[in-house]
């Protein structure tokens, strides 16, 4: 009796919460908010607080212990030595690249996926593409080093036609890279193009566009956001990868830097990691206005 | 859309060039997998099976049941925060309402390194704990919060708050409510948010790298740290084909959800009965 009692006891305070709860909306979206904004502002924001706190710290030269007081030192240093400015800019010329790349193969993809192909080839060529973005990332790469290592299947193929293949370095970067992010491009690209009612299309040639034609003013300026939603993927995957530089080039880029730093100079490490962020947030601030947000 | 043969040809040869691109490096890789000769070279030489008993034996495995852990519980933490981020956004208005959207994104935006960083430095110079498996359980939970939000808001959206209303109208509370109209209409939506989010986690290395524990391996990692070694290569690549295998039944088991959406997204699952201000399920068995 004793226990039947206290579960009526115990269902009438959470039916007097759920009351409160209702009769006070405001409380409720408090309840909801509170884990993921505590997560979210105070564990996640609030580490990159820190880090931007961090990059204006310094590490003392003689016995190697953190300096927690202001110092413009890491900054000067990131200014002022020609090799970091090389590297941001490679870094950023690279994730530019493989963006407008991915974007020109994977149009075409999600396009035949999406408006052309018959619901069967459809189904197919959905798990086509999602197989590999399901494959380890490590694994893909690695086959590319294979592939472009001297003794490997490109040179081989190539050699018959008196060429040989880019080997490692920033071509190799270029090439991997817009091969790991190729699906995060494909799919929200295809998902706005499902978006797209075929009536519109119908209704375009039906007033006589050519192909072309309704391709460029229908077709084109309404899949645009999700274009812009899989670049920031392209673009933010390639701006903080570093082991894909490590596996197929000797050259630097700006998460090589960042992770040989952690250790020994954290704070040199996380000045240099104020540039992506920068770099990121405005992207994402511009995408945001895009529309893109519908559609990752 | 009616297009000309041409295009339609043009077309066509633009997927099988995107395509080949896409499974060309992954063949590869298969073929090297049963390399009977430890030197990478094309063509290999011969063909053999040894790698793949090595592969399931060497420590890789130990590696696989860590990032099997760490994705659970990382997608444990994810489907909670981000069911109950989506619940606020998509019910209720409130000031910064649009600014939720922007900060759930942030962690998978910014590039990995910062995320790995950031974490990094709270945990050993804040907090000063010492990184461990449960420190990337807490970063893989962090960017993976997005992909079950944005499922689930998405759902929500579609979903009329109608169902919600009529459901208290007819004197259910806010927990019965949840549990019997709003839950059972998101399955899918949750289902397809954990299995990307499980897949985030079990795939990351870069965030990894910078926050976990040393002796403590997932298996990225693992790949990671063999692939430099000329010895270990050929189990790498066996162990890699195994990944790519594996990886097809998360593909299977989100193409089910999708589909099974597909045939029954309304109506279903408004199985609870409202009598008398209690809620008394009918037959609770899950189809």
């Amino acid at each position: 009796m004793a226990t039947e009692a206290a579960v009526v006891e115990r269902r009438s305070a959470g039916r007097r919460l759920a009351d409160l709860l209702h009769r006070r909306p405001r409380l409720q979206v408090g309840a909801l908010l509170a884990g993921p904004l505590g997560w979210l502002v105070i564990g996640y924001l609030g580490s990159l607080a820190i880090l931007l706190i961090a990059a204006f710290w310094s590490v003392s030269p003689s016995s190697g212990e953190l300096v927690r007081s202001l110092s413009f030192e890491n900054i000067e240093t990131l200014i002022d030595e020609p090799v970091y400015r090389t590297i941001v800019v490679r870094t950023v010329v690279i994730a530019s690249l493989v963006t407008i790349t991915d974007a020109i193969i994977a149009f075409p993809i999600a396009f035949f996926m999406a408006k052309v192909a018959s619901r069967r080839t459809k189904a197919i060529l959905v798990v086509a593409v999602l197989i590999p973005l399901w494959s380890s990332y490590l694994v893909k790469a690695l086959s590319w080093r294979t592939m472009l290592s001297s003794g490997g299947i490109i040179n081989w193929a190539l050699e018959p036609l008196g060429l040989s293949g880019p080997g490692y370095g920033n071509t190799a970067v270029w090439l991997v890279m817009s091969y790991l992010w190729l699906p995060y491009m494909v799919l929200p690209i295809f998902a706005g193009l499902e978006r797209i009612p075929n009536s519109l299309i119908s209704a375009s040639e039906d007033l006589g566009a050519k192909p072309f034609r309704t391709f460029r003013r229908v077709i084109l300026p309404l899949a645009f956001p999700a274009v812009v939603a899989g670049s920031i993927f392209t673009f933010a995957l390639t701006l903080g990868d570093y082991i894909t530089p490590r596996l197929v080039s000797n050259n630097q880029f700006i998460g090589n830097v960042v992770f040989n730093n952690i250790s020994t100079n954290l704070p040199f490490a996380a000045a240099l990691a104020l540039v992506p962020i920068v770099v990121m947030v405005g992207y994402l601030l511009v995408a945001r206005k895009l529309g893109a947000f519908e559609h990752i | 859309m009616r297009l000309s043969r041409r295009s339609t040809f043009l077309l066509r040869a633009a997927v099988a060039v995107g395509l080949a691109f896409i499974y060309i490096p992954l063949i590869v890789l298969a073929i090297y997998a049963f390399n009977a000769s430890k030197i990478l070279e094309w063509p290999p030489p011969g063909l053999t099976l040894e790698w793949f008993p090595k592969a399931i034996e060497s420590t890789a495995r130990d590696a696989f049941l860590t990032s099997i852990k760490a994705g659970l519980a990382a997608t444990a933490i994810a489907l909670v925060l981000g069911t109950l981020a989506s619940l606020a956004v998509a019910r209720h208005r409130f000031f910064g309402r649009e600014t939720i959207s922007f900060l759930v994104i942030l962690p998978i935006a910014l590039p990995g390194i910062v995320t790995g960083v950031a974490l990094n430095n709270t945990f050993t110079q804040v907090f000063g704990i010492d990184l461990s498996l449960f420190t990337v359980i807490v970063a893989h939970a962090t960017f993976c919060i997005v992909v079950v939000y944005n499922n689930v808001i998405a759902r929500l959206r579609r979903m009329s708050a109608s169902f919600e209303e009529a459901s208290a109208d007819l004197g259910a509370d806010t927990w019965q409510t949840f549990r019997y109209v709003t839950l059972p209409n998101m399955r899918s939506a949750l289902g397809a948010g954990g299995l990307l989010a499980f897949g985030l986690s079990f795939d990351e290395i870069i965030v990894t790298t910078f926050t976990i524990g040393a002796g403590e391996q997932t298996l990225p990692y693992w790949i990671f740290t063999n692939l430099f070694r000329a010895q270990q290569r050929p189990i790498v690549n066996a162990v890699a084909v195994i990944v790519v295998l594996i990886s097809i039944v998360p593909v299977y088991l989100a193409h089910r959800l999708t589909s099974e959406e597909g045939g029954a997204a309304a109506g279903r699952g408004v199985r609870g009965r409202v009598e008398g201000g209690g809620v008394e399920t009918e037959a609770t068995a899950v189809p």
